[in-house]
């Protein structure tokens, strides 16, 4: 396989906080229209894995290649500009754990904001766009609202349609269901689960166990700072083969 | 006993009413300049940029922690000596009260800014804004609402303060009063009326800071 079937080609990663080494040497090649889910315990470092795949956080060393634009990070290196990273950022979709919708935006200016502010797309062509991503997550009707009047699933929806609206290659989904009420997780899920059978490229950091074994292609098993495990979704969470791996599993219950 | 005696006053409320006019603008003209110094130098305060930083540390804490009356004198004398720039007391006034509320509110500016949630910080960064854009779009107009109860209550300080450029003879409600009291003898009664005037006149701007700071919590 060529490099350029990947959607994502991550080499060599580096991130420390002071002392704190929090990642390696990650190595992570994801092919397009892959679902990965990164598992491992807090403060292994999946987190800042996936703001670095973003530049939220801007690596120590190693590459970060995205579709076509790629980013070395290092001594001898130029760090890419403001610019070049919000240009970068434009390609993937985040969603966040603790959603960060804008309180002072309806939902439908929080999902218009990336196209309005980001692209330049005139106001009427967003809305448009923003209206028809609100339905497919099933809030149309929310569109004229301010987002302390929503549950959290539903903000977390409100929160997947706005990434949508910058219609990137990858999307990026740091414990989307974390904060959630129990009974609020599965309408999440469920539709991350349709945009995985769409085809988008997923990374998933998250806690949900039996949902990484049914939608993700691939699992990532991290602790401290490393890849310790990866493979096909099932054979990882059923047959684990490092012992880090079958005493983190321990914790799940992974067949419903 | 002292005999009070308010009637004499009331030939003078033609030049009373001049210098509340005066003070009136004052603040004004100080407000605005001081809100536009404070927000640069509030935003310097979280600039990426160390020097910047220093700098509008620095000046902060200079005016912040100097007082009032001795930035007004020497601003007035000291500096055209020290520059060789001359100015009117009005000038030098507008520009030392600016200065020194720019250095209040540029505390304010700044402590707003960071009592933003960074989560919307980076979900404006994630989506493909520039920093500027998520400053601009996201971040200010939400910081502007915790802002806006202290920056009105500097304000409110500003307009007190302003009484001090008479002592550079710029003719504002206490200047006006000055010269009401030495020509009457009746300097009790005159800084009565000029409380009063200052008291009528912000009275009613702390009720609208109340009811602002009430239909701010209410928004949330």
């Amino acid at each position: 396989m060529s490099t350029d079937s990947y959607k994502i080609d991550i080499n060599g990663l580096k991130k420390q906080f002071g002392d704190l080494v929090v990642l390696r040497d990650i190595n992570l090649k994801v092919p397009t229209g892959d679902v990965v889910a990164l598992i491992g315990p807090s403060g292994s470092g999946k987190s800042t894995l996936l703001r670095c795949m973003n530049l939220l956080i801007i690596p120590d060393g190693g590459t970060v290649q995205i579709g076509k634009d790629a980013f070395s990070f290092g001594p001898g290196t130029r760090l890419p500009s403001g610019q070049q990273q919000a240009r970068f950022r434009m390609g993937t979709g985040m969603v966040f754990q603790h959603f960060n919708l804008f309180p002072h935006m309806t939902v439908l200016q929080n999902v218009m904001e990336g196209p309005v502010s980001a692209k330049g797309t005139p106001k009427a062509e967003a809305a448009v766009l923003a209206r028809k991503l609100l339905a497919k997550v099933g809030l149309a009707e929310k569109a004229d609202v301010y987002p302390q009047r929503l549950s959290g699933g539903q903000k977390q929806r409100v929160a997947i349609a706005r990434a949508l609206a910058m219609e990137p290659d990858v999307m990026l989904f740091d414990e989307a269901t974390s904060a959630l009420d129990p009974e609020l997780v599965s309408e999440v899920l469920s539709v991350m689960k349709d945009l995985a059978a769409e085809g988008m490229t997923m990374i998933i950091v998250t806690h949900e166990i039996a949902f990484a074994r049914e939608v993700a292609d691939t699992v990532v098993f991290m602790r401290d700072g490393v890849v310790v495990e990866e493979g096909p979704a099932r054979t990882v969470i059923d047959n684990p083969v490092q012992e880090a791996t079958r005493s983190f599993l321990k914790h799940f219950h992974t067949r419903n | 006993m002292y005999q009070w005696d308010f009637s004499i006053l009331w030939s003078y409320r033609g030049l009373l009413f001049e210098g509340t006019l005066v003070t009136i603008a004052l603040t004004a003209a100080v407000i605005v300049l001081g809100l536009m110094i404070g927000l640069v130098a509030g935003l310097a305060q979280l600039s990426r940029f160390a020097a910047l930083r220093w700098l509008s540390w620095g000046y902060i804490e200079l005016f912040r922690c100097t007082p009032l009356l001795v930035q007004l004198l020497w601003f007035y004398y000291a500096l055209p000596l020290l520059i060789g720039i001359e100015m009117t007391a009005i000038t030098a006034s507008i520009l030392t009260l600016a200065l020194y509320g720019g250095s209040f509110y540029a505390e304010v500016i700044r402590g707003g800014i960071q009592s933003i949630d960074t989560g919307q910080r980076e979900a404006g960064l994630a989506l493909g804004l520039t920093s500027g854009k998520v400053m601009r779009r996201i971040v200010l107009p939400q910081a502007v609402k915790q802002m806006i109860p202290p920056l009105m209550n500097q304000s409110i300080i500003q307009f007190k303060n302003t009484s001090l450029v008479s002592v550079l003879a710029v003719p504002d409600l206490l200047y006006q009063g000055q010269a009401a009291a030495t020509e009457t003898y009746r300097p009790l009664e005159v800084y009565t009326v000029i409380a009063i005037i200052y008291f009528v006149v912000l009275v009613p701007l702390t009720a609208i800071v109340k009811k602002s700071e009430k239909s701010l919590r209410a928004s949330d």
